[in-house]
């Protein structure tokens, strides 16, 4: 079985992003960019299933500028066996990265897709719902275990009471929680290998899809700070300001 | 232009961050709830309560049992034509079936709304809280999710709309629920609490989350924690507070042995109040916090349960 692991380039999620001036988005010149931190779990995942003897072929998939070829590498580093860059200077949103990813199923006929559950730049979270909803594919999202077995696979979700499992039969579109494992760090001889692996680069319209984006964007502003607070002495000092001054308790 | 807005439920009662949902639709227009579910009579029932709402639609089928994305994708599509907006709260329920419906419907869903400007224009977080962007929408339909912690719920009571059965769809037959694990406690939920109190990787094991019970007794508080305390096991998954688990904005968040990374503070900085508990002086989260305890929490804690106690 194929595995599809899309990987999206982020800001990194160390950096604290500031708002530009004019309004018009994020500050990313010379910010720190990575992997989003659920692909990395996906990509882990998918390597797993190949160690295990269940995935025949791991490809990495990122859309967007020619630097998420870069992304494309981690991946490969991690044991992805190749990639594929959809190349694209014009700002893509989950639809159209969900066109783009549906049309590349269609070539690679994978058996399962493995995404994160949440890009942390836009923090949209819809992509895998949206890929599959236009595959037909049934979705296993916010997934902390897997198991596949035939032509079914059983996942773990973490839901907003606990954890749901449920199975769905094959092809389908999985995405990651924070739980599903530790990602590995790539080691140096691995590196190096993933300089020697293919990654071939479409445009969107090889891929029969418009990518025009539904989502104008009016503007960017921060968020209201919170007004510095005070420090408290004890204990005693707290409860009686909880009581008394800010009226909460 | 009438809003739908599929509400989360447990068979019995509406839960609070679909009636916030309900909330944000009525900024748009005439405001239609879908129920779906199996043995869901009583939901729609007290979703007819829900004042404002004019049609409560009960989609009442066993496939639609345990909230399955396929079926009530499909089931969304069908009711689609007679609405110009479709929203559902942003949880897990929520976040795993708008996106679903709006590929099906070729519409960009509209994630995680803390603010209605217009019809077609909404304010939502991006970069985990860092910054708001403000976005219009070209599509015909909107699918919206909405932040909870952004809209004030309507009550759950006072209103009398009625009750009528959705049409039946053809269903998809792909996915099926096994079973589910859920936490239980007798303590409010942690996105309708008034207070939460929250521990992170400082609390060191999940014993010693049983120092926050009797705060969280005596002020009827939900408790949550950080990502690090759900990733070393101390608390279930349902407890993680951040960008990327429950979003909060109690009267009053009791952080406990958290650091303050911009993750854990993108679930919680819209609190009323902030008290932040930390033996590091230099914590990030006292940057945020209203008022700030530089004290070793297993100290802290016990001296805290007994000062509430003196009532
Ligand atoms: C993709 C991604 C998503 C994430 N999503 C989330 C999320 O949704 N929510 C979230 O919380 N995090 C999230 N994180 C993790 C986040 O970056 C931090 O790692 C995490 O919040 C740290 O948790 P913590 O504050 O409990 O632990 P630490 O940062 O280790 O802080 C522990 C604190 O406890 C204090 N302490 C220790 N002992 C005591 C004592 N005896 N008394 C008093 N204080 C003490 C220390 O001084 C320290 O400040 C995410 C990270 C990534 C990469
Ligand atoms: N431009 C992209 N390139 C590759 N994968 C993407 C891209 N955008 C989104 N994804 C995938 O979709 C997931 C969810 O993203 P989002 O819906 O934007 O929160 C990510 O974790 C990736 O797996």
């Amino acid at each position: 079985m194929k595995v599809l692991v899309p990987v999206k380039r982020v800001v990194d999620y160390n950096v604290k992003v500031r708002v530009r001036a004019d309004g018009t988005g994020v500050e990313t010149a010379g910010v720190k960019m990575s992997m989003n931190p659920f692909d990395e779990i996906a990509v882990e995942e998918a390597v797993r299933l190949k160690e295990k003897g269940i995935a025949t072929e791991v490809v990495a998939v990122s859309l967007g500028i020619a630097a998420c070829a870069e992304t494309i590498r981690t991946a490969l580093a991690m044991g992805a066996d190749r990639g594929i860059l959809v190349e694209s200077d014009a700002e893509l949103q989950p639809l159209a990265v969900a066109k783009l990813l549906a049309a590349i199923a269609g070539r690679e006929q994978p058996g399962l897709m493995i995404l994160g559950k949440q890009a942390i730049d836009d923090d949209m979270n819809a992509t895998g719902q949206m890929l599959a909803a236009l595959l037909g594919w049934p979705q296993g999202t916010f997934a902390s275990k897997l198991t596949i077995e035939g032509d079914g696979i059983t996942v773990t979700r973490e839901v907003d009471g606990g954890l749901e499992t449920v199975a769905l039969r094959l092809p389908a579109i999985i995405t990651t929680d924070l739980r599903l494992n530790e990602p590995r760090y790539a080691s140096l001889p691995n590196i190096m290998k993933a300089r020697k692996k293919p990654i071939e680069t479409l445009k969107p319209a090889d891929l029969g899809v418009d990518p025009a984006p539904r989502l104008h964007l009016v503007k960017v502003v921060e968020p209201a700070k919170r007004k510095a607070g005070v420090k408290v002495a004890s204990v005693a000092e707290l409860v009686a300001k909880l009581k008394t001054e800010a009226k909460v308790i | 232009m009438t809003a739908l807005v599929l509400l989360d439920h447990d068979n019995a009662a509406i839960k609070q961050p679909a009636r916030s949902a309900v909330a944000a639709a009525l900024k748009l227009g005439e405001v239609h709830v879908l129920v779906a579910g199996h043995g869901a009579r009583a939901a729609a029932d007290a979703a007819a309560k829900l004042p404002g709402v004019a049609k409560v639609i009960l989609a009442d089928a066993e496939p639609y049992a345990h909230g399955l994305a396929e079926p009530l994708a499909a089931l969304l599509v069908a009711l689609a034509p007679g609405y110009s907006h479709i929203l559902a709260a942003a949880t897990a329920y929520g976040k795993n079936v708008m996106p679903r419906a709006a590929a099906l419907l070729d519409v960009q869903p509209i994630s995680d709304i803390s603010a209605v400007v217009d019809a077609d224009t909404f304010v939502r977080p991006i970069y985990a809280g860092n910054a708001l962007a403000t976005v219009r929408s070209s599509d015909t339909k909107k699918l919206i999710t909405v932040r909870a912690a952004s809209f004030d719920p309507v009550p759950a009571e006072g209103g009398s709309a009625p009750v009528e059965a959705a049409p039946s769809v053809d269903l998809p037959g792909i996915s099926r629920f096994i079973s589910s694990e859920l936490s239980r406690s007798e303590r409010p939920e942690l996105t309708a609490a008034r207070v939460v109190i929250s521990g992170g990787r400082g609390m060191q094991n999940g014993e010693n989350f049983k120092l926050l019970e009797p705060i969280a007794d005596a002020l009827n508080a939900a408790v949550g924690a950080s990502r690090a305390a759900v990733d070393a096991g101390f608390v279930p998954n349902d407890y993680q507070v951040g960008q990327t688990g429950k979003i909060v904005a109690p009267d009053l968040y009791v952080a406990v042995g958290i650091s303050g990374a911009i993750q854990h503070l993108a679930g919680m900085k819209d609190s009323k109040v902030i008290v932040a508990i930390n033996k590091d002086e230099e914590a990030p989260i006292f940057q945020v916090a209203d008022y700030g305890l530089v004290a070793d929490l297993f100290v802290a804690l016990p001296a805290l349960s007994a000062e509430l106690g003196r009532g």
